[in-house]
């Protein structure tokens, strides 16, 4: 993928075929688990770089579980532990050496509600690069941060304002601004449209196009359409009887909504279950 | 629509009667309301009336900085309203930074296992034990066991054994102030690569800190009427007299006494200028008890956040 690539265009799958695509998570054999009750199981699957993957399926499959165990932020529901690898860049995540809070400095997070602090919205673009001990210009950094994630125009003139004031969808870019700027490698999105209206969604699939060129975007989404539209790769997960959520099916966007190979997929997609 | 119809509908939907058990309930419940408030109405204007004689013939001041003395017409309360001042900053400097912490801990550090609950069932039975307990405690040890620190019976120790009474108070409500800041905010912190003190100090517990101030300051209402822990722990009852030119170490570690314990002094007393003193100083105490809680329902309502 080049910055030329125009916006709102996915990737061809047959370009990333061509050349050596480039990925940054490797996931093999991989489990997780909440105490004894097992959530996802046997998960195979490469995410590559400067792309939007998607990961859809019914509720309670996992889609969820799975996008949390990226940056470790599993790690901190009390008894969910983990059963496999997952690699980051060729480093396994889940090393006993590693630390989890460089990992979710690499690899942000927006979350389903927004979730802005109460506090500025200038604090809350600032306090991630605070503590990560950047040192070069704030307000500047603060700006571009919010300039990328669409949202500056609307917030530049009361910046020192509660993030909370803001509405649902701008609470939800402001809660990207504040991933970007701790200039992360990957940003997972769990379902980040869940609560907001379709023009406040538009605006943030517009987001991700723009922002695909210089991260890597993993999405849980809900919403079908959303999946076909914002994504370069889709993922499909379903629920097996041990309620124990597995990946059927894993392609680019377009063939896994047009030309699906399992039938649970094309059953999904088509909205005949689910 | 059809007559028929109509007639059906008005049928099924026009029967409307008086629920007599609904009215009924409603008058109990209003009766009760009306019990309560008035006991409480009949109270104060009792007291209220009992200590007019004293507020009429003396000057407020006067008896606000009069000392305890078998005179009636001395005594004053000037005594009670420094030890209880002085016993107030003992449990504001101990009770809340203790409190604050170990409920930060309890909530955002400790793991989920028998141990933690165990504690938290104990701290909250603690906050129930009744505060001559506490009187019992602090004999053995702040005016025995810690003598030679104290000064024995001595405002030291009053000020240890109070803060020690309303610890678990002001445990369970910062504990119950730092659960109300909800989890998404602490996922968003870490999401960003914060640590767990950066999380815990940078967000949730400022976001917690109107409520835990609320709670705290409403402790140390309760605290500043607490009566018989300071009798079991030395709070003179009768009169006493400091040096003028006592240093602040022989004022903190002398006789003292505070307002409930003058008043429970003062009510025992034989003559009947005594039952006026008591009131009027029933009056101070219920004064500035109404204070300390119409500050924490100012804080409260200042800083109150909706999630």
């Amino acid at each position: 993928m080049s910055l030329s690539t125009p916006i709102r265009e996915p990737a061809r799958e047959s370009e990333s075929m061509a050349n050596e695509q480039e990925y940054v998570f490797k996931v093999r054999d991989f489990s997780a688990y909440y105490g004894d009750f097992r959530a996802i199981r046997d998960i195979d699957l490469d995410i590559p770089k400067n792309r939007i993957t998607a990961f859809i399926g019914p509720s309670g499959c996992g889609k969820s579980t799975l996008l949390r165990c990226f940056n470790r932020m599993n790690d901190l529901i009390p008894g969910a532990h983990i059963d496999g690898k997952v690699e980051y860049h060729g480093v396994d995540l889940y090393d006993s050496r590693v630390d989890a809070v460089e990992v979710r400095r690499r690899i942000g997070m927006v979350f389903q509600k927004p979730n802005p602090f109460p506090k500025s919205i200038y604090e809350n673009v600032a306090f991630g690069p605070k503590i990560a001990g950047y040192k070069g210009d704030m307000d500047e950094l603060v700006e571009s941060s919010l300039k990328r994630a669409a949202i500056w125009d609307e917030v530049k003139d009361k910046l020192k304002q509660p993030g909370t004031a803001l509405s649902g969808g701008q609470q939800q870019r402001l809660c990207i601004a504040r991933a970007i700027a701790v200039q992360p490698d990957v940003i997972l999105m769990d379902e980040p449209c869940s609560a907001l209206d379709p023009v406040a969604t538009l605006k943030i699939e517009e987001l991700m196009f723009e922002l695909r060129a210089e991260y890597t975007i993993l999405i849980v989404t809900h919403n079908m359409q959303q999946a076909a539209r914002a994504s370069d790769d889709t993922i499909f997960l379903t629920m097996g009887d041990d309620r124990a959520g597995y990946l059927v099916e894993k392609g680019a966007t377009s063939d896994v909504f047009t030309n699906p190979t399992n039938q649970l997929t094309e059953d999904y997609v088509s909205g005949r279950f689910g | 629509m059809t007559s028929s119809a109509t007639e059906a509908v008005e049928q099924a939907i026009m029967g409307r009667k008086r629920d007599w058990r609904s009215v009924a309930f409603e008058l109990a419940l209003l009766a009760s309301l009306f019990i309560a408030l008035g006991v409480l109405i009949w109270l104060m204007t009792d007291i209220f009336l009992r200590a007019l004689p004293v507020f009429q013939e003396r000057s407020l001041s006067d008896f606000l900085s009069g000392s305890m003395s078998s005179n009636p017409d001395r005594a004053g309360v000037g005594q009670a309203l420094w030890g209880s001042l002085v016993l107030m900053v003992f449990v504001a400097i101990l009770a809340i930074p203790i409190g604050i912490a170990a409920a930060v801990y309890l909530e955002e550090y400790a793991p989920d296992n028998f141990l933690t609950r165990l504690i938290n069932t104990t701290v909250r039975n603690l906050a129930g034990v009744p505060a001559v307990v506490y009187g019992l405690l602090g004999i053995a040890v702040f005016v025995v066991l810690l003598k030679d620190w104290t000064g024995g019976p001595s405002i030291i120790s009053g000020g240890f054994t109070l803060a020690i009474v309303v610890l678990p108070i002001v445990v369970i409500t910062s504990a119950e102030s730092l659960r109300a800041v909800p989890s998404s905010i602490r996922e968003a912190g870490y999401g960003v690569g914060a640590t767990k003190w950066e999380v815990t100090r940078s967000h949730v517990i400022p976001y917690a800190i109107p409520g835990i101030l609320t709670g705290t300051i409403l402790t140390i209402g309760r605290a500043f009427g607490e009566t018989a822990p300071l009798l079991l722990v030395g709070a003179v009852t009768g009169g006493f007299a400091v040096a003028a030119n006592a240093t602040l170490v022989e004022r903190l570690t002398g006789p003292y006494t505070a307002l409930p314990t003058v008043i429970f002094s003062w009510s025992r007393q034989p003559r009947a200028e005594f039952r006026e003193l008591t009131a009027a100083a029933i009056i101070v105490l219920l004064v500035l008890v109404l204070i300390i809680n119409a500050i924490a329902i100012v804080l409260r309502n200042r800083y109150a956040r909706k999630w």
